[in-house]
């Protein structure tokens, strides 16, 4: 994992300092809330429906043992003992005071974590594969280029006041687990020719114009990618428009201009950015990925006894293939029938950095699906991963399945929310509860959004919700065949939404017809694709 | 019926004028009628209060009822965590916001 230099530090030490200054000059009148809240905002502070809301970054969802605990020990200490792991690879509190924000900030720099990039119209905390380092799939390691991106996009002084908010994923395997192509700018690192490089899509995002990242590059060689990225951003930065929020993010630009302008201008934008000299030398890229070289694996290689039924059914379902023969990754599901999705209490949060740091090189990611992942188990110690697990309340062998659900915080925390979101993923979780009913279903990605601005990824569901404000009534829509993986989609209405208990209705009839219409092992998705909505649509409208 | 809420400026919780302060308590909400702009703007200057706004609500035998669920959530907690809300003794509170 990369280390902060004197630098990162300093850094993070001031930033904390100069906000105590502003907290201390807000409480004591110094400054109004309109003058306050861009600056708490660049400091990953909400005010949400029943208090402050403290947003604590996780860059590219990578984190030891020593920063989980912290985690915990906000939690434990500032908050209500729990936190919530977001669709951005982040985690956030919902309890926080304004007079201890400083506080929290200062100790999570004890363990090189901050809150920037997590709110404002800057280059947001940036995302990437949680399987980084470990996947068998991938052409190199992710991650490396994920915390260069970080360093150029911190504090970026071009890019600290963009039209909009501006969110970028890395990946480096032909299997998305990123949204990468949902994103404002998504990064595929390839190879071509036995050359690093990376296929750049610019122009993609959810929230109330959903749009598919179109390929704007199909290979920027490595060497030139910062002075690419600089490219895409400054002619979005020049071009954006200001006027309007809602038609601010650059997916509407490159929609209004076309993927061909957009494409010829940030071209001319880098033949002379790149004469500037802003890609990092050889010997920085070396000591970043320094930082992520492999653990010390050991070489025996132990299949892990499939007695126990319960054991092997969580094998199956969250435990994935490693690169390393003896490896595996464990996925610890943070959606347990009838929880509420990406919560985990503070005790929760410590075991976790327990197993971490006894079982997983002591390292852990957080997935945009709001799980936990820990990267680099020996199969030998599976089984005690597990029972470890299943003992926190933390062993729900539902990955990818219908309960493993994502919801935004929804109407019950948010502002900006029209409807709840956790109720009805919890009425769904509650209805799906058999989990051999859930394995026949197979992979089912359902997501939730409590309005528009899509935080619960709705767009990209196989089954999506979203919570709308039908003259002060809770209502949800349906949508049906989105995806966010690499065979990338934007779910469609399936027609007029339905009260709380009707949208599971409505959910458990899909289901009965995709059973009926499924042909071999294909997904919800695939057979939905296949056969088009209209029998969805009979089954639930009638 | 209008009521006056806003946030705590430092502890940022959800607060209702009550005619001579502020309150937790959605129940000792007052009827600012037509006065809640200048009160708000008064509170507000005097740092009592972060983010002030009017709603609609409606009398009942218990208390003020906000007209909208968003500030009836507010009011009590958020729904899934009833240990949160503001009654946890009272596991039928929460039926007071749907």
């Amino acid at each position: 994992m990369y280390k902060y230099d004197n630098y990162d530090q300093a850094m993070v030490d001031a930033r904390v300092a100069e906000f105590r200054d502003q907290i201390t000059r807000r409480i004591a009148g110094d400054m109004t809330e309109d003058q306050f809240k861009p600056l708490r905002l660049m400091n990953g502070l909400y005010l949400q429906l029943h208090a402050y809301m403290l947003r604590v970054a996780i860059p590219y969802g990578t984190l030891d043992s020593r920063q989980m605990r912290m985690l915990a020990h906000i939690a434990r200490k500032y908050d209500r003992d729990y936190g919530h792991f977001t669709t951005r690879q982040n985690i956030q509190y919902n309890w926080i005071k304004l007079e201890d924000c400083a506080d929290i900030l200062e100790e999570l720099a004890t363990v090189e974590m901050h809150a920037i990039q997590t709110s404002g119209n800057c280059i947001r905390n940036i995302s990437s594969d949680q399987y980084a380092g470990a996947a068998a799939d991938e052409v190199t390691d992710p991650r490396p280029w994920a915390e260069l991106l970080r360093q150029w996009s911190t504090f970026h002084p071009e890019f600290s006041y963009l039209p909009r908010k501006f969110k970028i994923a890395v990946i480096a395997s032909s299997e998305d687990r990123a949204a990468m192509r949902l994103h404002d700018i998504g990064l595929e690192l390839i190879r071509q020719d036995g050359e690093l490089g990376a296929r750049v899509f610019v122009g993609g995002g959810m929230g109330r114009t959903p749009m598919i990242a179109p390929e704007i590059n199909p290979f920027v060689k490595a060497d030139d990618l910062l002075s690419y990225l600089e490219a895409c951003l400054r002619v979005y930065n020049r071009y954006g428009r200001r006027d309007n929020i809602y038609k601010a993010r650059i997916k509407i630009l490159i929609h209004e201009i076309g993927a061909d302008a957009y494409r010829r201008q940030v071209a001319e934008e880098f033949a002379h950015v790149k004469t500037l000299g802003i890609d990092p030398p050889l010997a920085e890229l070396e000591r970043i990925s320094a930082f992520f070289a492999p653990p010390a694996y050991d070489a025996a290689n132990v299949e892990p006894d499939r007695n126990d039924p319960d054991f092997a059914l969580w094998l199956d379902q969250n435990v994935k293939p490693h690169k390393q023969a003896g490896y595996a990754i464990v996925n610890i599901s943070l959606k347990p029938i009838g929880g509420i999705p990406g919560d985990a209490t503070s005790t929760q949060i410590d075991v976790m950095a327990d197993l971490a740091e006894k079982y997983s090189f002591d390292e852990l990611r957080v997935t945009h699906a709001q799980n936990i992942v820990l990267p680099y188990v020996a199969k030998r110690d599976l089984y005690s991963v597990w029972q470890a697990l299943r003992e926190a309340e933390l062993a729900d062998a539902n990955l990818d399945l219908i309960s493993d659900i994502i919801a935004c915080p929804g109407l019950d925390y948010c502002s900006l929310a029209n409807a709840r979101s956790i109720p009805v993923a919890q009425k769904i979780a509650t209805r799906f509860a058999d989990m051999d009913r859930q394995r026949d279903l197979g992979e089912l990605k359902l997501k939730i959004s409590g309005c528009i601005n899509a935080c619960g990824h709705h767009h990209a569901g196989h089954i999506g919700i979203l919570g709308v404000d039908k003259k002060g009534v809770e209502n949800y829509q349906l949508t049906f065949g989105g995806s966010g993986a690499e065979d990338v989609s934007i779910g469609k209405i399936i027609g007029p939404g339905f009260d709380e208990d009707g949208v599971v209705d409505a959910v458990e009839k899909a289901t009965e017809v995709y059973k009926a219409l499924r042909e071999g092992d294909e997904r919800f998705v695939d057979t939905y694709r296949r056969v088009g909505l209209e029998p969805f649509k009979e089954a639930i409208y009638g | 019926m209008k009521l006056l809420t806003g946030n705590d400026l430092v502890s940022g919780a959800v607060t209702w004028w009550t005619g001579n302060g502020w309150s937790l308590h959605v129940e000792d909400a007052a009827d600012v009628g037509e006065h809640g702009e200048a009160i708000l703007h008064a509170e507000e200057g005097a740092r009592r209060v972060n983010a002030p706004y009017i709603i609609d609500a409606l009398p009942t035998g218990d208390g003020p009822r906000p007209a909208h669920i968003k500030d009836r959530i507010r009011a009590l907690g958020p729904t899934v965590r009833t240990d949160l809300t503001l009654k946890p003794a009272d596991p039928a509170a929460g039926d007071w916001i749907i």
